[in-house]
């Protein structure tokens, strides 16, 4: 589901993949069970397969190195995959943010 | 034939060239997948309309676009590129050993035979094949199983397969080659691979002339004679009359036989087209000058076309991928460089026109005769 008027868990992604999947601001996702940065990057590529690779190592299902995760400003990266996301994230008031690492070039 | 569109990979985006037969005058369109690194895009020759694309990223990994209506629009496809079987190690830099770890599609080669057929060239070296039309591919794991994968090391771009030859008959007989392994050769269809490296010297490994090891960068072929084998290696440019059993250099009297690509002629088999670089530290042309080599006795005597290229000042490189020819009966070769200009030659590369001038970094050039 896209659009910016949801219940469910709010996405944000990166500019790049926003134009590889057609989609424009944030994206929902309903997540079932508990809402953590597995639950819901599985969520994001079952509504949109052309992710699965480009946030997640195919392989090994670890974040890509130059990817990072945040919400409610703070820096998620670094959290394991299975720990709860921030209440206000699952709860749709704060997005889960998918941001490209800085980098030039 | 009525038309000729050009597709250009670059460092942030592809665009597509078109013309006429004339060739005199290009529309110009793109950039698509902007900020995307466009390893390659390329045309089937069976269904010049199916074009694929090599979309790649550091940040977010690789894509496979493809492409209906000749590059108009795309849609994704499949982008699972899983090694089959034990994964193994290879070479690294620094003489360690490393598992193999999947980066990016170098190339990717639509089948002359079937429609719905596409290669893969990846790196870290592998090749892989789709049947229907890029939505899932397999990997073709006898070459990166052979006894000799765990010699095989990158060179600086990486350890990538680059070049895939199809045999214009025979489809289960298929050729390769790896920076830095060498070339391969199949005849089943890519179950079983032999190298075939024989006569190749390469004084940057300890064993110049060893089974495996070769950095090379380019080979081409004609389609009539599938025999007759052309190589840009990282130095000398070589020639095989014997699909690759054996290889003799014909680097004759260019300026310098370092450079990326190679490409023959459509129309006169025995007629190359190189582009010599300085040195492997020196990525520019010799003296500031943009010259393509060409010989028309298959090697060893080689001209300079200079005409319409720059003849001063000019420290671009021209990258493996980057030059391929028509087919029109007027052959034209297109080139394209580091600094973004993309040349074409409507006249066998007697004289040369800009394109286009101010593209991104040029990684890819590849030419569609169209009906």
């Amino acid at each position: 589901m896209s659009g910016s008027m949801c219940t469910s868990v709010r996405v944000i992604l990166p500019a790049h993949l926003r134009a590889l999947v057609r989609v424009q601001g944030e994206i929902c996702v309903d997540v079932d069970g508990e809402v953590t940065q597995r639950a819901v990057l599985d969520a994001v590529e079952a509504e949109f397969p052309t992710l699965r690779g480009t946030i997640r190592d195919r392989v090994t299902a670890r974040r890509r190195p130059f990817v990072r995760f945040y919400a409610c400003e703070t820096d998620l990266s670094h959290e394991e995959p299975d720990a709860p996301l921030p209440e206000r994230v699952a709860h749709g008031e704060e997005p889960f943010m998918v941001v490209g690492a800085m980098a030039g070039g | 034939m009525t038309g000729t569109r050009v597709l250009v990979g670059t460092r942030k985006g592809a665009f597509r060239l078109t013309s006429d037969e004339r060739r005199s005058e290009w529309a110009v369109d793109g950039p698509y997948f902007p900020g995307w690194e466009i390893y390659h895009v390329k045309g089937s020759p069976v269904n010049p309309d199916r074009v694929y694309a090599s979309q790649t990223s550091g940040w977010f990994g690789q894509v496979i676009q493809r492409s209906d209506d000749g590059g108009a629009s795309w849609e994704t496809v499949g982008n699972d590129f899983a090694y089959e079987g034990e994964v193994g190690e290879h070479q690294w830099y620094d003489g360690s050993l490393r598992p193999w770890s999947f980066t990016r599609v170098w190339h990717l080669e639509p089948s002359v035979h079937d429609a719905e057929t596409v290669y893969a060239g990846a790196e870290d070296a592998a090749l892989f094949k789709s049947t229907d039309g890029g939505g899932e591919w397999t990997e073709l794991s006898g070459l990166r199983h052979h006894d000799t994968g765990h010699l095989w090391q990158p060179g600086a771009g990486g350890m990538c397969l680059h070049t895939i030859l199809e045999h214009p008959i025979d489809a289960d007989r298929l050729t390769v080659a790896v920076s830095a392994a060498g070339a391969f050769r199949t005849s089943d269809g890519g179950s079983s691979w032999q190298p075939i490296n024989k006569g190749l010297r390469s004084g940057e490994i300890p064993d110049e002339d060893s089974e495996v090891g070769h950095c090379v960068h380019r080979i081409d072929m004609h389609p009539a004679h599938p025999d007759m084998l052309y190589m840009q290696k990282h130095w000398d440019v070589m020639r095989s009359k014997d699909a690759g059993d054996t290889w003799h250099e014909v680097s004759g009297n260019l300026p310098s036989d370092f450079g990326f690509p190679i490409a023959v002629h459509a129309q006169e088999p025995e007629t190359v087209y190189v582009v010599p670089i300085t040195s492997d530290s020196h990525h520019f042309p010799p003296d500031g000058r943009l010259r393509v080599y060409r010989s028309r006795t298959g090697g060893d005597e080689w001209e300079a076309l200079t005409s319409g290229l720059p003849q001063q000042h000019c420290y671009v490189n021209v990258l493996r991928e980057a030059m391929a020819v028509d087919q029109h009966e007027s052959c034209g070769v297109y080139f394209g460089t580091t600094g973004g200009q993309v040349y074409a030659s409507r006249d066998s590369g007697d004289t040369w026109e800009p394109i286009v001038r101010d593209l991104p970094a040029v990684l890819s050039v590849e030419a569609q005769t169209l009906p």
